[in-house]
């Protein structure tokens, strides 16, 4: 018998077939439809401002991280994430910017790829909302050719952008500033004004659902982020009849957006599944009390990184008992 | 039937249809044969041969040191031709005894070198027990007599049968309990005579219906054993998990076995303590599952000790182009074997080649914190937090998260997808963190 080529390595020697990068391209793919959609409601400016974000952060990801970091797709996500809460005829070159701030102050200053404390998709937007409030809340109207340029895509920096463009409010904005409610069907398909990736509810349910049966996401943030707006704005809907109700709060606003895709980063959120459920619990009354009582109509972003603050002290209080340190359940 | 399991773990592909249908054969003897004196937990057997001398089959070369400790004996009658340092299974170098079988030895034993089982005492049974080297045959090669003679300040209540069997690919526990389920039975019946103890189960995963029929039709009529098919999933065949599964209790962390009121052996080695009182020879042969897609000719062998890994491949007609790994043992806790001079030794339950295909990529991506391995940890560890410790060598912290619970399983590196190989990590903490505890009791004396 001639002697093979022998490897050793330590055990275990065999390895399930799931890797990080398959993880983060089939995000990626889940990421596809809600693209898609953005496109169908708002046209080429959507697709102009997702390229936007996307083609900066991953620029800023091949400069500035780590050698081949770009194929484990990470950056890819926080780019199409932070482009699809974006408004639609958001002015591209804040677009870059924003990408680029999120890529490399949300996620590489602190070491790349599973080291960071916060979602850098919604770093990169909190600057933005920072830095360009009027442009992030000018919300152009959905439809129309699909060719037409909304907003001011093509203002040059530092300069003013175009005021005069036909724009709709948000549904959130449109009830704190104005009172009004938005019918809950449109909610529901999209036909809204808003970022041009959060407005369709239902694709991005399924989106997580694909990815809920992929086993690549799991469903406690998001459930609890769901169930706690449910619950306690219902409660406050029953008490005041002015608040808005469970309904129009969870299919309006970035919220199926974020807890979909940015509650269920799993480099931000807890490890522990009850620090899940904590964290998602804490997002969902975050999101209440800021919609409801803030000064900003809407709180999804905040919520999210308010809570990813907290990562580290949810994972410590929520450790998993030791096998052996518990009493005995049965005899 | 209810489902008798654990909670969390892992379901690696069990690959074990490659040999359970294959009845057990017995290997001829190769020209050499390598005895380590290590081959078992414990103290190594002391030296009792010279270069030159004859031995015949059965023949102690190594003495008991102790009462930690088996004698090793010789497997088949030859000439001892070196004493020397040798590869081990493990990894290291061991002192070995090299012995040139003899070609035209009639291969028989001396009369009974073990007494007859009926009318011996408790102390005689773990006496004969020790003396004929059986040690535990699942892996760690523990010496069985120890678990015959516990400690008195505990009872025992229950003895339990690990049958589980779940590495992937290892199917000799599985052959035994279907071809010889009589000598499992007779095994129960000296340990629970042995312990006192009126009650014994089987614990069998249920991919082997086979097994479980075979053990249920040759049950003696005056023992209390029962057969209890387990879930199939990995670790079951851990000794926590399988005594959780059987009696739902929890073993205290940091406690053994007894102190729950129980005591576990392996199926294996209860078939070698009864091959042992009814031949009358020691422990010197053991079924080996030599499998893997990277071996031309998998079989359920009947080895005997210390036959060379190269022996062993050539007689099982080699390994495939494609083969890149040789471990001993299953996949998930085995030891991959740098050199095919180490010899198959007691606690070898099984020698697996692996295709380059089925080995762990070399790519390692940082931590996501996806959760996966808290979610697979039967131990309710936080293998993540201790990987993160691991690697800035914060072992004080990783010993506070309970890394001594920690068994190896590797069920955590099987499910990361970023491949970190925490067992690893976790391996050599553990090591760090007992020389530190070490240098901290000599400084302290």
């Amino acid at each position: 018998m001639t002697a093979p080529k022998l490897i050793v390595t330590a055990s275990p020697h065999i390895k399930s077939l799931d890797s990080t990068p398959q993880i983060m391209w089939t995000v990626v793919l889940s990421l596809i439809p809600v693209v898609l959609s953005a496109v169908f409601f708002f046209g080429i400016s959507a697709l102009l401002v997702i390229a936007a974000a996307t083609l900066s952060a991953l620029l800023t990801e091949r400069l500035l991280g780590r050698p081949g970091s770009l194929s484990d797709g990470s950056a890819l996500i926080t780019g199409l994430l932070l482009g699809l809460s974006l408004p639609p005829g958001f002015p591209l070159w804040m677009a870059c910017v924003g990408g680029a701030f999120g890529i490399g102050f949300g996620k590489l200053v602190w070491g790349g790829l599973g080291q960071n404390a916060f979602n850098p998709a919604l770093v990169g937007r909190a600057f933005l909302q920072a830095s360009f409030p009027v442009a992030i809340t000018t919300w152009p109207k959905a439809g129309g050719p699909f060719f037409a340029l909304k907003g001011d895509l093509f203002a040059w920096p530092f300069l003013h952008p175009n005021p005069d463009t036909v724009t709709a409010a948000t549904p959130l904005g449109l009830l704190k500033f104005e009172g009004k409610g938005t019918p809950l069907v449109d909610l529901v398909l999209g036909t809204t004004g808003g970022s041009v990736g959060e407005t369709a509810s239902l694709v991005i349910i399924a989106c997580g659902l694909f990815l809920l049966w992929k086993g690549y996401l799991n469903y406690r943030a998001p459930l609890a982020i769901l169930l706690s707006v449910a619950v306690l704005s219902t409660i406050l809907h029953a008490i005041d009849a002015t608040k808005p109700d469970a309904a129009f709060m969870l299919f309006s606003g970035g919220l199926m957006l974020g807890a979909v895709f940015m509650a269920t980063d799993m480099v931000t959120v807890p490890v522990t599944n009850l620090g899940r459920w904590v964290f998602g619990i804490g997002v969902g009354l975050l999101v209440v009390v800021i919609r409801v009582w803030g000064g900003l109509p809407e709180g999804v972003m905040y919520a999210i990184l308010f809570m990813n603050a907290l990562t580290p002290f949810i994972n410590r209080a929520t450790q998993p008992a030791v096998f052996g340190t518990r009493t005995r359940a049965t005899t | 039937m209810a489902l008798f399991g654990f909670k969390h773990g892992v379901h690696p592909p069990e690959e074990k249809e490659l040999t359970s249908g294959l009845p057990i054969r017995r290997m001829p003897y190769p020209e050499e044969l390598v005895l380590p004196l290590r081959q078992h937990a414990g103290k190594e057997a002391k030296l009792c041969v010279k270069v030159g001398d004859h031995v015949e089959r059965g023949d102690p070369i190594g003495l008991a040191d102790g009462f930690m400790s088996v004698p090793i004996h010789a497997s088949a009658a030859g000439v001892v031709t070196a004493i020397d340092w040798w590869p081990h299974p493990d990894g290291t170098m061991a002192q070995s005894v090299h012995l040139k079988v003899d070609k035209y030895a009639p291969q028989v034993p001396r009369p009974r070198l073990v007494p007859k089982w009926e009318g011996l005492t408790v102390e005689q049974v773990v006496q004969a027990v020790q003396n004929a080297g059986v040690v535990g045959l699942g892996g760690a090669a523990f010496p069985t007599h120890v678990k015959l003679a516990p400690p008195k300040d505990w009872s025992v209540h229950t003895l339990i049968v690990n049958g589980a069997e779940c590495e992937p690919y290892l199917t000799s526990d599985h052959r035994t309990m279907v071809e010889y389920p009589e000598r499992v039975h007779f095994g129960c019946r000296v340990m629970m005579q042995t312990l006192g103890v009126k009650k014994a189960v089987i614990g069998v995963e249920r991919n082997k219906p086979d097994a479980i029929a075979a053990l249920e039709r040759t049950k003696p009529a005056d023992l209390d054993i029962t057969i209890l098919p387990l879930t199939v999933k990995y670790p079951q065949g851990a000794e926590k998990m399988l005594i959780q599964a059987v009696t739902g209790v929890e073993v205290p962390s940091g406690k053994l076995p007894v102190t729950v009121g129980v005591v576990v052996q392996n199926v294996g080695s209860l078939a070698a303590i009864a091959e042992v009182f009814d031949t009358g020879l020691p422990l010197i042969e053991r079924i080996v599952t030599v499998s893997g897609h990277g071996l031309k000719r998998p079989a359920n062998l009947i080895v005997p000790v210390g036959t060379m890994l190269r022996d062993l491949l050539a007689y099982c007609d080699g390994v495939a182009v494609d083969a890149a790994e040789v471990i001993i043992g299953g996949p998930m806790m085995g030891q991959a074997q740098s050199n095919l001079a180490a010899p198959v030794v007691k606690g070898t339950t099984g020698v697996v080649v692996l295709t380059a295909a089925e080995t762990r990529a070399e790519k390692v991506y940082p931590c996501i914190h996806c959760g996966r391995c808290l979610e697979a940890c039967p131990i309710f560890l936080n293998p993540s937090l201790l990987g993160d410790y691991a690697r800035v060598r914060r072992y004080d912290d990783m010993a506070d998260l309970h890394l001594a619970d920690c068994m190896l399983c590797g069920s955590c590196a099987y499910v990361c997808p970023s491949n970190i190989p925490l067992s690893q990590l976790f391996q050599a903490s553990k090591v760090a963190l007992r020389r530190a505890q070490q240098a901290q009791k000599a400084g302290a004396a």
